[in-house]
């Protein structure tokens, strides 16, 4: 179960950043939504993963670390405003700059232009 | 319990319920209750932060349990002697940017009084919290906080900047997460006193997982911080919003510092076992790039916003010297010239406001344009900051350098630091000539339809210009108290030790 939860994380971790290399804002936010999912799962999972057990103190010895669950339930409505705001402003940054560029201007193409001419 | 026990959650709670009362319509409606009752809030604040300070010299470290559930299950709040000097150093500078704004640049969009309200909450409670995940909520109040001053006012450059500061963070607070989350596994708590306590117990099997979390740790306070490699982002976005923005962002960088000064320096600092110093390799050599990279970038400014904020990151790159040499006497002197930088830096955000405003179209970009109506007294107060930012006597710059280049005593380290922080200061020097010669002297023609600056304005900065003297005439208090910060901060503060104070308080 480790295994396939630990390569779920990376794997959506992994799109994510790739997704935030590119330069447009909008491959930005995707990107970053799912490098905060991947977060709150890796925050999740920081106790230790455990099956059919209550996530309070009820005195037995079996029960999921409750800690990391409030973490990732402040984790998740932190990111969700901070995603919102993010939507929010690049579509600002679009109708302003005229594009979705993290620079406000396309980077000069080369190909691009030869293929036009 | 009486009032005066709750103080330590003060700095955190009256910026917030200001922040909350100044959104109700009576008061979002009237720009002039807005003010009235943020400069209020604001002069309150200093007061409290001087009460908790003076507490705290007579009795020592406070801690303040939420709930009173004791830690390490409840969520403390820890005031020492370097927390409180920084609420200190955050609220005056609220008081002089809530001054300054309220001369008209809040006029220039909405909400701003609430936003530097919410700013302050989350810069004081990100210096009082004392565990490491109220220090991400905090991080994250100040940031949203900042995202919306940063675009105050509107324009193209300051959307198009605010685009790359804004995902920057975003991606600075997800590797953040993942950091705690690696701590947390590993350590099983993130409470800051317990986890410095676990830290030397690891077993072998752990201490790698742990190393790169703490790594992970500085490359986000990095960021913050604008430490090199991760400066890029700083001087574009503090030289394009506002006056009074850009000068409460002054102190933004030193939360970093003071989280790396915690984290890495304190709890993963000399007890941490195998784990001992493990950010030092990395720090040493970039604090003295980032002087160097600051000072290059000075040289190279062509307005004194830009020329401002690459003075900012030299002052980083400093602090971050002090932080490398890992001794009570270089954090003393470090602290006190954290004082001096982020004060000195703000006032003259400040003063570039009134400058810009006029010069009419040059803005304060270093050409010939006609003369400023209130050339004189500008011109006597930028020489003052330029004086104190250099780090020339008699102002508190002078001191502060001083004492750190003091604290170095190894010869294979001052053989880097002498020659970067007195060469820093010598380009300071120069660069600062020009701009001063440049925007005063080259003029062509008289000007007599730019503004007058306001005395209100002129009030916030000479708030921020009478700090430098009274940092020297008061020099021996004001570095008695930086001891006294630095070795609470170097001893560290066990979770039994945290206890026991918070049951005497």
């Amino acid at each position: 179960m480790e295994l396939v939860y630990a390569v779920c994380v990376g794997f959506m971790s992994a799109c994510g950043i790739f997704l935030m290399l590119r330069g447009h804002t909008f491959t930005l936010v995707i990107g970053l939504t799912l490098l905060s999912y991947a977060v709150n799962l890796f925050l999740f999972a920081s106790g230790g993963l455990t099956i059919g057990a209550p996530a309070v103190l009820n005195g037995s010895e079996n029960y999921a670390d409750p800690l990391p669950q409030a973490l990732v339930l402040t984790a998740i409505v932190i990111g969700f405003a901070m995603t919102a705001f993010a939507v929010i402003l690049a579509m600002r940054g679009r109708s302003d700059m005229g594009n979705d560029h993290v620079d406000g201007t396309e980077p000069f193409d080369r190909l691009a232009a030869e293929e036009k001419s | 319990m009486g009032l005066f026990d709750h103080l330590v959650i003060f700095p955190v709670l009256i910026p917030f319920f200001v922040a909350v009362a100044l959104l109700f319509p009576s008061l979002n409606n009237s720009l002039a209750r807005q003010r009235v009752l943020t400069i209020a809030a604001s002069i309150l604040m200093v007061v409290v932060a001087f009460v908790l300070l003076f507490k705290i010299k007579d009795q020592g470290i406070q801690v303040y349990a939420l709930g009173d559930w004791s830690a390490p299950f409840g969520i403390i709040l820890v005031a020492d002697a370097f927390s409180v000097l920084m609420v200190c150093l955050s609220a005056v500078l609220g008081l002089a940017v809530t001054l300054y704004a309220s001369a008209g640049e809040d006029k220039n969009g909405a909400f701003f009084h609430p936003l530097i309200m919410f700013q302050l909450m989350g810069i004081n409670g990100a210096f009082l919290t004392g565990d490491a995940f109220n220090l991400f909520v905090f991080f994250e109040v100040l940031l949203i906080a900042s995202y919306s001053l940063m675009m105050h006012g509107g324009g193209k450059q300051r959307i198009q900047v605010n685009i790359h500061y804004v995902f920057l963070n975003l991606i600075g607070s997800s590797l953040f997460l993942f950091a705690l989350g690696t701590l947390y596994g590993t350590l099983g708590t993130l409470n800051f006193a317990d986890m410095a306590d676990r830290i030397p117990l690891l077993s072998s099997n752990e201490l790698l997982i742990t190393k790169s979390g703490a790594l992970l740790l500085l490359a986000v306070f990095g960021l913050k911080a604008a430490m090199l490699p991760l400066h890029f982002w700083l001087p574009k976005a503090y030289a394009s919003t506002s006056a009074p923005v850009a000068a409460l962002f002054a102190i933004m960088t030193k939360v970093g510092i003071y989280s790396i000064w915690r984290v890495h320096g304190v709890m993963f600092g000399d007890q941490a076992g195998e784990l001992a110093n493990i950010a030092l390799p990395w720090l040493w050599p970039i604090a003295l790039l980032t002087i160097a990279i600051g000072a290059v970038s000075v040289l190279a400014s062509k307005s004194l916003r830009v020329l401002c904020s690459n003075l900012v990151i030299v002052s980083v790159g400093t602090l971050l010297v002090t932080i490398s040499l890992n001794t009570v006497q270089a954090a003393a002197a470090g602290i006190y010239y954290l004082l001096h930088s982020t004060v000195a830096c703000a006032a003259m955000f400040l003063l570039a406001g009134v400058i810009q405003q006029q010069r009419g179209k040059a803005e304060d970009r270093f050409v010939t344009t006609r003369t400023m109506p209130q050339a004189g007294i500008l011109g006597f107060i930028f020489i003052l900051l330029a004086i104190g930012l250099i780090g020339m006597p008699p102002l508190s710059g002078f001191v502060g350098k001083a004492l750190i280049l003091q604290s170095v005593t190894k010869a294979s380290q001052a053989v880097w630091v002498w020659p970067l922080i007195l060469g820093a200061g010598l380009i300071a020097l120069i660069a600062l000539s020009r701009a001063g010669t440049a925007l005063f002297w080259r003029t062509n023609g008289e000007n007599n339809t730019a503004l007058q600056g306001q005395p209100v304005q002129y009030l916030a900065i000479g708030l921020l210009v009478g700090i430098l003297p009274l940092m020297v005439i008061f020099g021996g208090a004001v570095s008695d108290f930086a001891q006294l910060a630095a070795e609470q901060l170097k001893a560290g503060l066990s979770l039994q030790q945290l206890n026991e104070v918070a049951n005497n308080g």
